[in-house]
């Protein structure tokens, strides 16, 4: 049987993959990819503690929603995304800076 | 020996899974990063089978693969001029973002490995969908009815945000 540990590390892995994700690249899209990772190492964690915690579903529930708000977060980002290539042409992060002073 | 074979597996699809989420951060082509988030979510649908949660794996795929993963390759297309077919990504600040990510990793390996987890396997809990439902709707009727009603104004806003204005509707 797999440890509760190991998922952890595969869960810390692929979160740190998803910072790296997030802190670099450029396009708004990949960046929305990255946010992905994020949920699902979450997610990762949460339904192993909720499998090795005795009789607790709590934490399949809670994974359930975090899927569904990942779903409404990728609906309205790319609302966003397609705002900002209509206004700039493309969307690149590092240069919609209009608003700064 | 079946237990070796199903940890050999796990252990492939661990790779499987943090390969392509390495290739998604990294690649360069984006039409490529979103094929190889799909290997990422079928590889995590797989880690939910092995904790024995069916009715999340069935979730992850339909969800996380039908829909969030068509919605991203919407994404890529309609933010990119369609002669143009090298769609690329750049990257800014690989050093300084490595760095934090690694910080992150070494911190939460830190964590992990000095907690006393106590954690003893519960053993495969069967199937999962009829308690999932009888806890959505009975202990966790709030938290269901509040991402219902989220998701319908994610969906009214979203359909909002792109609608072109300064044209009669």
């Amino acid at each position: 049987m797999i440890p509760l540990e190991h998922y952890l590390y595969i869960s810390a892995a692929l979160f740190s993959l998803g910072v790296f994700g997030v802190l670099t690249r450029r396009n708004a899209v990949n960046v929305l990819m990255s946010i992905e990772l994020i949920f699902n190492s979450a997610n990762i964690n949460l339904v192993a503690f909720s499998r090795f915690v005795e009789g607790a579903l709590g934490g399949q529930v809670f994974a359930l929603l975090v899927i569904v708000i990942a779903a409404c977060e990728a609906a309205v980002a790319l609302a966003i995304v397609m705002s900002l290539y209509r206004v700039m042409k493309n969307v690149n992060l590092d240069e919609a800076a209009e608003l700064k002073g | 020996m079946e237990s070796m074979a199903a940890a050999a597996i796990f252990y492939g699809v661990a790779a499987l899974v943090l390969g392509s989420a390495l290739y998604v951060v990294v690649g360069k082509n984006l039409v490529h990063s979103a094929f190889a988030l799909v290997a990422a979510f079928f590889g995590v649908a797989v880690f939910y089978v092995y904790l024995g949660a069916d009715f999340l794996a069935g979730a992850q795929v339909l969800i996380y693969v039908g829909g969030i993963l068509t919605l991203l390759l919407f994404g890529v297309m309609l933010t990119n001029r369609i002669y143009n077919l090298n769609l690329r990504s750049g990257a800014v600040q690989v050093v300084p973002g490595a760095l934090s990510a690694g910080l992150v990793f070494a911190l939460l390996v830190w964590i992990i490995q000095s907690v006393d987890w106590g954690a003893m396997d519960a053993g495969d809990p069967g199937p999962t969908s009829e308690s999932i439902g009888r806890l959505l709707v009975g202990d966790y009727l709030l938290p269901f009815e509040i991402a219902s009603v989220l998701l319908l104004i994610a969906l009214m806003g979203a359909a909002m945000l792109v609608r072109r204005r300064g044209r009669p509707s």
